[in-house]
C-alpha cells in the first residue's frame, strides 16, 4: 500500500519535472506553456486575492444542482423499472441506447431554453449524470441472489420491507458505483459546458484566459480544477468503501 | 384436533412443460421428523416447496392443520435452505431479528428473542459478527437459530446441510436432534445422505426417479435426541442399507445403464490397477 502510494506520488513529480524540462530546457514558448513556478504564483495569487472563489462557487453550485438532479431522477427510475421484468427489458436496452448519444449535442438547445447561465450546465449535468445511475440501480436490484429473496418471503416479507431490508442493502455497492460514475459525469459535463458558452464558472475562466492569451491564469486554473477533482475522488472512494462493508 | 400436521393429495407439477413431480399424497404427522431421501431431480425440493406454500401445485392440493396453503405461512412454516441465506450485510443476530421483522413481532423483546435462541445454538459470542466470517457450518446454524426464534409448528429444510462437509454435517445432525427433540415441532428434512435420514427421522420417504412421487416409507424406530451410539448400532446399519437397495435402482435409472468391466477394461487394461 505505501509503495503503491510512493510511485503515484513519483508519477506526480515526473510530470512536473517534464514540464520544468519542457519551459527551461527545450524552451517551450511561455504563450503555450509558461513555467511551473509562474503558474503556481498566479494560482497563488488568485486564492489569496479571492478571485477564484466566485467562479468556484458558481461551479460548485452548478455541480450540486445537476448531480442531485441526477441522483433523485436516476435512482427513482431505477427502482421503478427495476421492480418488474418486462419493465427491465423494455427499458435497460433504450437507457443504455439513449446513453450512448453524446449529450454534449444537446448543449446548444439547453443554452437555448435554459439560457447561458446555471440552468444550461445544470442540465447538461443532469442529462448525462442520470443515466449509469439508473442503470446501475437497474442491474443491482435485478441481481439480488435469487435465495436471499426466497428466504425473506417464506418469512413473510412485504413488498416494502423486501425493498427495504433485502433488495436497497444488496443492490448498494452498484448503486453507489453509479452514483460515483454520476457524479464524475455531471462534474466534467458543467465543466464542458463552462467552457463552451458561459458567464461563470471555472471552466469558463479557463476559457476566457485561452482567448485573452494568458496562458498562466488559465494553468492556475486548471491546477484548482484538479485540486477539485482530487477532493471529489477522495470523497468518492470513501462513499465507495462504505458500500463495500460487509 | 387432527394429528396430521401436512396433508397433501395426489400434488403434481411441472416446469416449464417437464414433469417435476408425478401426483404424490402424503402425510405428515404432528410432531414427527419426515426426511425425503432421492435422486437428484426426482421431485423433493418441489414437494417442500408445495408444502411451505412457495409453490402452488399445477394439481392436487396441499393442507397444513386441515387448512388448505395458498401462499407462504410465515406464522405456521419457515424454511432452512441450501445456501446460506443470511443477509450478508446484518449483523447474525440482526439477521435472526430481521426473521421476526419480516413475520411481523412486535418490537418489543425481539432483540432478547433472538439473543435466546442464538444461545440456543451456542452462538451467543459471533452475535456481532458477520455471515462471511463464520464457516459455512457456524452460518448454518445462525440460519437455524433463526428459525427456531421464529418459533413455527412447521420446519421445511431443504437440504440443509448439503453444502457442509461430513465431520460438520455429522456434528450439526447430532445438535438439531436434541434441540428438535425437545420442541415437538414437525419437520420435513430433504437430503441426499442415506446416513443422515437415518440419524434424524422418524420416517423416511424414498423418492422415485423423475418424474418422482414417493416410491416407499421407511420407519424409524429409535427415540430422540439420537447419540453417536445409534450411528453404529447394527439397527442403523441395517436401515441404511435398507433405504441403499431402495434408492440405488432409482438412481441407476436417472444414470443409464451400469457400466460394463468389459467396456472400460478397452482403455489399456488400466481397471486392473
Amino acid at each position: 500500500m505505501r509503495a503503491s502510494r510512493a510511485i503515484q506520488l513519483a508519477f506526480v513529480a515526473v510530470l512536473f519535472a517534464l514540464w520544468w524540462q519542457a519551459t527551461h530546457g527545450w524552451h517551450v514558448s511561455a504563450l503555450l506553456l509558461p513555467t511551473p513556478l509562474a503558474v503556481l504564483l498566479r494560482a497563488r495569487v488568485l486564492i489569496s486575492s479571492g478571485e477564484v472563489w466566485t467562479p468556484l462557487a458558481a461551479t460548485a453550485i452548478e455541480v450540486a444542482g445537476a448531480f442531485s438532479l441526477s441522483a433523485v431522477i436516476g435512482l427513482a427510475l431505477g427502482v421503478f423499472i427495476a421492480r418488474a421484468g418486462l419493465r427491465i427489458r423494455v427499458a435497460e436496452p433504450l437507457l443504455t441506447a439513449l446513453n450512448a448519444i453524446p449529450a454534449i449535442l444537446f448543449f446548444p438547445l439547453f443554452t437555448l431554453v435554459f439560457g447561458l447561465g446555471a440552468g444550461s450546465k445544470i442540465a447538461l449535468g443532469a442529462t448525462i449524470g442520470v443515466f449509469p445511475i439508473a442503470l446501475n440501480t437497474i442491474s443491482g436490484l435485478s441481481n439480488v441472489e435469487r435465495p436471499l429473496i426466497t428466504a425473506a418471503i417464506s418469512m413473510g416479507a412485504s413488498r416494502m420491507a423486501l425493498l427495504r431490508h433485502v433488495l436497497l442493502p444488496a443492490a448498494a455497492p452498484s448503486v453507489l458505483a453509479g452514483l460515483r460514475i454520476g457524479l464524475t459525469l455531471s462534474f466534467l459535463a458543467v465543466l464542458g459546458g463552462e467552457t463552451i458558452a458561459s458567464f461563470d464558472g471555472l471552466g469558463h475562466q479557463i476559457a476566457d484566459a485561452a482567448d485573452n492569451m494568458e496562458a498562466a491564469t488559465m494553468y492556475a486554473y486548471i491546477l484548482v480544477v484538479v485540486l477539485v477533482a482530487a477532493v471529489l475522488n477522495q470523497a468518492l472512494a470513501r462513499l465507495d468503501g462504505f458500500g463495500q462493508r460487509r | 384436533m387432527t394429528d396430521i400436521a401436512i396433508q397433501i393429495t395426489e400434488a403434481a407439477h411441472r416446469f416449464g412443460g417437464v414433469a417435476a413431480l408425478a401426483p404424490t399424497s402424503l402425510s405428515v404427522r404432528r410432531g414427527e421428523l419426515l426426511c425425503l431421501i432421492g435422486p437428484s431431480g426426482c421431485g423433493k425440493s418441489t414437494l417442500l416447496n408445495i408444502m411451505g406454500g412457495l409453490l402452488v401445485p399445477e394439481s392436487g392440493r396441499a393442507e397444513i392443520f386441515g387448512e388448505a396453503i395458498t401462499g407462504p405461512r410465515p406464522d405456521r412454516i419457515a424454511f432452512v435452505f441450501q445456501e446460506s441465506t443470511l443477509m450478508p450485510w446484518n449483523t447474525i443476530i440482526e439477521n435472526i431479528e430481521l426473521g421476526l421483522i419480516f413475520q411481523g413481532a412486535a418490537k418489543a423483546g425481539r432483540r432478547e428473542r433472538a439473543a435466546e435462541a442464538l444461545a440456543a445454538v451456542g452462538l451467543s459470542e459471533f452475535a456481532n459478527h458477520y455471515p462471511s466470517q463464520l464457516s459455512g457450518g457456524m452460518r448454518q446454524r445462525a440460519a437455524l437459530a433463526r428459525v427456531l426464534c421464529l418459533d413455527t409448528d412447521i420446519i421445511l429444510m431443504d437440504e440443509p446441510f448439503g453444502a457442509l462437509d461430513e465431520q460438520t454435517r455429522m456434528v450439526l445432525g447430532e445438535d438439531l436432534s436434541v434441540l428438535l427433540s425437545r420442541t415437538g415441532k414437525t419437520i420435513v428434512f430433504v437430503t441426499h445422505s442415506l446416513g443422515e435420514a437415518v440419524f434424524l427421522a422418524d420416517r423416511v420417504a424414498v423418492f422415485s426417479a423423475r418424474p418422482g412421487t414417493i416410491k416407499t416409507i421407511v420407519e424409524v424406530g429409535a427415540a430422540h435426541p439420537r447419540t453417536p451410539e445409534f450411528v453404529t448400532s447394527a439397527e442403523f446399519a441395517a436401515l441404511r442399507n435398507r433405504l441403499y437397495t431402495e434408492l440405488h435402482e432409482e438412481i441407476r435409472r436417472t444414470m443409464g445403464p451400469e457400466l460394463r468391466l468389459a467396456a472400460a477394461s478397452a482403455d489399456g487394461g488400466r481397471v486392473a490397477g
